[in-house]
């Protein structure tokens, strides 16, 4: 029987916390229904090659570009953007404070990439764990000296 | 109190750390299209023809036959079209342009140029036309070369570099219903905008307003060709009568938009036995592309920093900008003048060694120092040369590495290097920038051109009026540089912001300090309304300089510079690794330490990639390897460790001690990165030295 025309499946998935639902096909990007459907226009794209980082977002805790994620593989799943991190996270406030972000077009990525890193990571693990973010403006060093302030807070805070 | 000189956090850091920074590709306008650009794909030629194979509803059309004004983006000349209408100069050259409200039937309309190909030029060194020429002569270079005891020579290149900026180029443009036109957009001059735009569209200046958007990077690659994109999509906007939306994906960016100029410098240097430079002939080649643009400019600055951080009586500095069939060469951070002092602290090295002398030490010798003379007749009335190298030489252990690395796989090289602040000779009095200080109902905004665009002007501007109007800096706000509400202060460009713009603000805030009394801004306001100060440009009294004969005072001030580099080289994988680099730098006074600090890093970040990674890769007029994935940045894992340290040197006429500083740092780690491989035995004269040169250079190793 040949197959009916059918309208794709509604995609129901959780975008910082909450509930959504997304009327697209299952293949367009995950950025771009973050982007566009949801406004949340906090996820930047810099290349849309999976490069830059600039796009990175948490699934389901993990970091990955979103430009690379076609929305089928987001169902079910917990998205987090950078909205969805809170104002006065340390990491924030430390990539203000240390000159972290310039221009800051990497800027959201760079803190979701970060927020996956060990609790208290070395100056390698941080080179690591940030070396599929690229940033023009900083030369790095300013970002590993805002990782590593914020992870001590975040340490001194909880202990 | 007084908040100059403290690492204040910068003000557009929350909005940029929480993703609310609202960025070009950001906007979104009722009824807005979608809009793409059709370009050459021949870098030279004739357009014969143009098919449409697609069904036109829906669809707005533009081509050379809808521009109301004159064909050209205008920038220092009017030679380049802003649409082809039979010349084809280079590859990615734009010809027609598309918008759609539907952004994949935008991109599947098919569109055929019918291009009669022509032969390009693409060696500049056989370009049979200039764009611009530059001489600078001072002393006899032939006696001055007859009376050395010795005389090296040497030719050195450097490659074209893509900017990178995170953000691509884009422009949303809104028609306005009394016939003009607004643009937003990610660029660095509103004004350069504003300018062209009223040519193109033969529009009284006031019905163009620019209104630069958060801006995710520049470099100097949003300085020119913004004004290429805001043509094209302010043309959709009128004949649509709709906002339309021109943002670029990456690979477009890189094929279509400006590069660092390719060189070649070619080095006859007589010195004395004991180190002394007695005459230097210096012929620098810079690859324009096929346009103007600003060549001339960037030839200019190149020329001027030629002779590098040395002191010599006979010098002969001759350049060209050559016109060439690929997309036009521009701005990017320093300007020509890392092209040309790579190229003079390259040759500095094998001088030191043909007198088989340390490196530092020939420098020494040679430094500019206080009361000395360049090239153009400027007496310096500072120079902090030697004192960065000195302490550069320190902080990193040079003498000891240079003994104990020898002849292993790890070597140390160093690099000189000055830049001059703001625009080149009579350019700031040309430019005569003002600046308007207004008192609010909470304080005082900052009306002035100058652009955020991740360098801290928002966050610097705003220090230097609150010490010098002695109100607290939540006080002061920055407004957004729209041309409908701010004076021209000139371009964010040439590291003239803090110093120049600056320099004009804290005239005008004293002013107003003066007029205000006892009065806070809020309270002035509160009982006297809106109170404006206005003050134009002063250049720093006794500067001179003459554009015919290139002589007098090029710049103001300098920054000055000395970075070392230390590199770690595999001799089976052929590549070289910088593992950390050591930059010492002197700019004034840092106004803010954590923003000159993030120049310095960045600044030096960027030299690394030009030095080691960065190669733009050109086939028949154009970049093959357009990508992200084969034109790598520095990553983390590829940056050297960088340690700064910045030399206070208060500049009397710089507003609170402060020089120029954004493109200084980019001077230093190309040559000193490629002296540090001479130091292992490899000997380059190309940037960048990828693998590949590292093994042609490894097979002469010594």
């Amino acid at each position: 029987m040949a197959a009916r025309k059918r309208t794709p499946p509604l995609v129901e998935m959780t975008v910082n916390g909450e509930a959504v639902t997304v009327d697209r096909a299952p293949m367009v990007r995950l950025l771009d229904v973050l982007r566009e459907d949801l406004h949340l226009t906090g996820t930047k794209e810099g290349c849309g090659e999976g490069e830059c980082g600039a796009c990175t977002v948490l699934l389901d805790g993990e970091p990955v570009c979103s430009c690379l994620v076609p929305l089928a593989q987001a169902r079910g799943r917990e998205v987090v953007t950078i909205e969805g991190v809170p104002a006065d996270h340390p990491l924030k406030r430390a990539f203000v404070e240390e000159g972290g972000a310039q221009c800051g077009m990497c800027t959201p990525g760079m803190i979701m990439a970060a927020l996956s890193l060990p609790a208290r990571p070395s100056l390698d693990a941080v080179r690591a764990g940030l070396a599929g973010n690229l940033c023009r403006c900083t030369g790095y060093e300013a970002i590993y000296r805002a990782v590593q302030k914020a992870a001590s807070e975040r340490i001194g805070g909880a202990e | 109190m007084g908040v100059v000189g403290l690492s204040v956090p910068r003000v557009d850091g929350p909005a940029k750390v929480g993703g609310m920074a609202c960025y070009v590709d950001d906007l979104v306008f009722p009824g807005m299209l979608h809009a793409r650009t059709v370009r050459t794909s021949v870098p030279r030629g004739r357009l014969s023809g143009i098919r449409l194979d697609f069904d036109p509803a829906g669809f707005t059309v533009v081509d050379w036959r809808d521009i109301p004004g004159r064909n050209c983006t205008l920038h220092l000349t009017d030679d380049q079209p802003c649409l082809v209408q039979e010349d084809i100069r280079h590859v990615a050259e734009p010809v027609l342009l598309l918008a759609h409200e539907d952004r994949d039937t935008l991109w599947s309309a098919c569109v055929q140029l019918m291009e009669e190909r022509g032969e390009p030029v693409l060696d500049p060194a056989a370009a049979s036309h200039d764009h611009a020429h530059v001489l600078i002569s001072d002393g006899d270079v032939e006696r001055g070369l007859r009376a050395s005891d010795l005389v090296v020579e040497g030719e050195y290149r450097t490659g074209a570099q893509e900017h990178v900026y995170i953000e691509p180029n884009g422009i949303v443009a809104v028609p306005e219903a009394n016939g003009g036109v607004t643009i937003h957009g990610s660029l660095q001059c509103p004004y350069y905008v504003h300018h062209a735009l009223v040519n193109l569209l033969g529009l009284p200046g006031e019905l163009v307003r620019v209104v630069p958007s958060e801006n995710g990077g520049g470099f100097g690659g949003k300085e020119d060709y913004p004004s290429v994109i805001a043509g094209h999509a302010a043309l959709l906007a009128l004949k649509a009568k709709r906002p339309v939306k021109l943002v670029y994906d990456r690979a477009e960016d890189m094929l279509a938009t400006t590069k660092r100029h390719p060189s070649v410098v070619r080095h006859r240097t007589g010195v004395m036995k004991d180190g002394r430079l007695v005459a230097m002939v210096i012929d620098v080649v810079l690859d324009g592309g096929a346009y103007v643009t600003l060549s001339p400019v960037v030839l200019s600055r190149a020329c001027l920093h030629a002779q590098g951080a040395y002191r010599c009586p006979n010098v002969r500095i001759n350049g060209r900008a050559a016109m060439t069939n690929t997309p036009p060469n521009g701005a990017f951070r320093g300007f020509g003048a890392p092209q040309t002092q790579f190229a003079m602290e390259v040759h500095m090295d094998r001088i030191a060694e043909a007198l088989a002398m340390d490196p530092a030490k020939l420098r020494l010798r040679n430094v500019l120092r206080a009361g000395d003379r360049t090239a153009t007749g400027q007496v310096l009335s500072d120079s902090t040369a030697e004192i960065v190298l000195r302490e550069a030489m320190k902080r990193s252990g040079w003498r000891r590495k240079r003994v104990a690395w020898k002849g292993t796989n790890r070597g140390i090289g160093l690099a000189l290097f000055r830049h001059g602040a703001g625009f080149t000779g009579s350019g700031e009095v040309r430019l005569a920038s003002r600046c308007t200080l207004t008192t609010t109902e909470r304080g005082v905004r900052i009306r002035v051109a100058n652009t955020e665009i991740g360098q801290g002007t928002c966050t610097a501007l705003s220090q230097i009026v609150a010490d010098a109007l002695d109100v607290p800096m939540d006080e002061v706000t920055f407004s957004v540089p729209d041309t409908a509400d701010v004076p021209n202060s000139g371009p964010t460009v040439a590291s003239r912001t803090v110093m120049v713009v600056g320099g004009i603000l804290e005239r005008a805030a004293t002013a107003m300090r003066e007029q205000l009394g006892t009065l806070s801004p809020a309270e002035h306001f509160a009982r006297h309304g809106e109170t404006n100060v206005t003050r134009e440009h002063e250049p720093p009294p006794g500067l001179h300089w003459d554009d015919q004969t290139y002589r007098g005072d090029a710049y103001g001030t300098y920054g000055w510079g000395c970075d070392v580099a230390e590199v770690e080289y595999d001799p089976v994988t052929y590549a070289a690794r910088a593992v950390k680099l050591t930059a010492v730098q002197e700019f004034g006074r840092p106004v803010n330490p954590v923003l000159a600090r993030g120049q310095i890093e960045g600044g030096s970040a960027q030299g690394v990639g030009w030095a080691l990674i960065e190669e733009v890769v050109m086939k028949d007029g154009a970049m093959t390897n357009a990508q992200l994935t084969n034109y790598a940045i520095p990553t983390t894992l590829d940056m050297p460790r960088v340690e700064t340290v910045m030399v206070e040197n208060p500049y009397p006429h710089g507003p609170f001690g402060a020089k120029g500083l954004g493109e200084l740092p980019m001077n230093g780690p190309g040559p000193a990165i490629v002296n540090a491989l001479r130091h292992v035995g490899l000997d380059l004269r190309q940037l960048p030295a990828t693998p590949e040169r590292v093994m042609e250079a490894a097979r002469g190793r010594a």
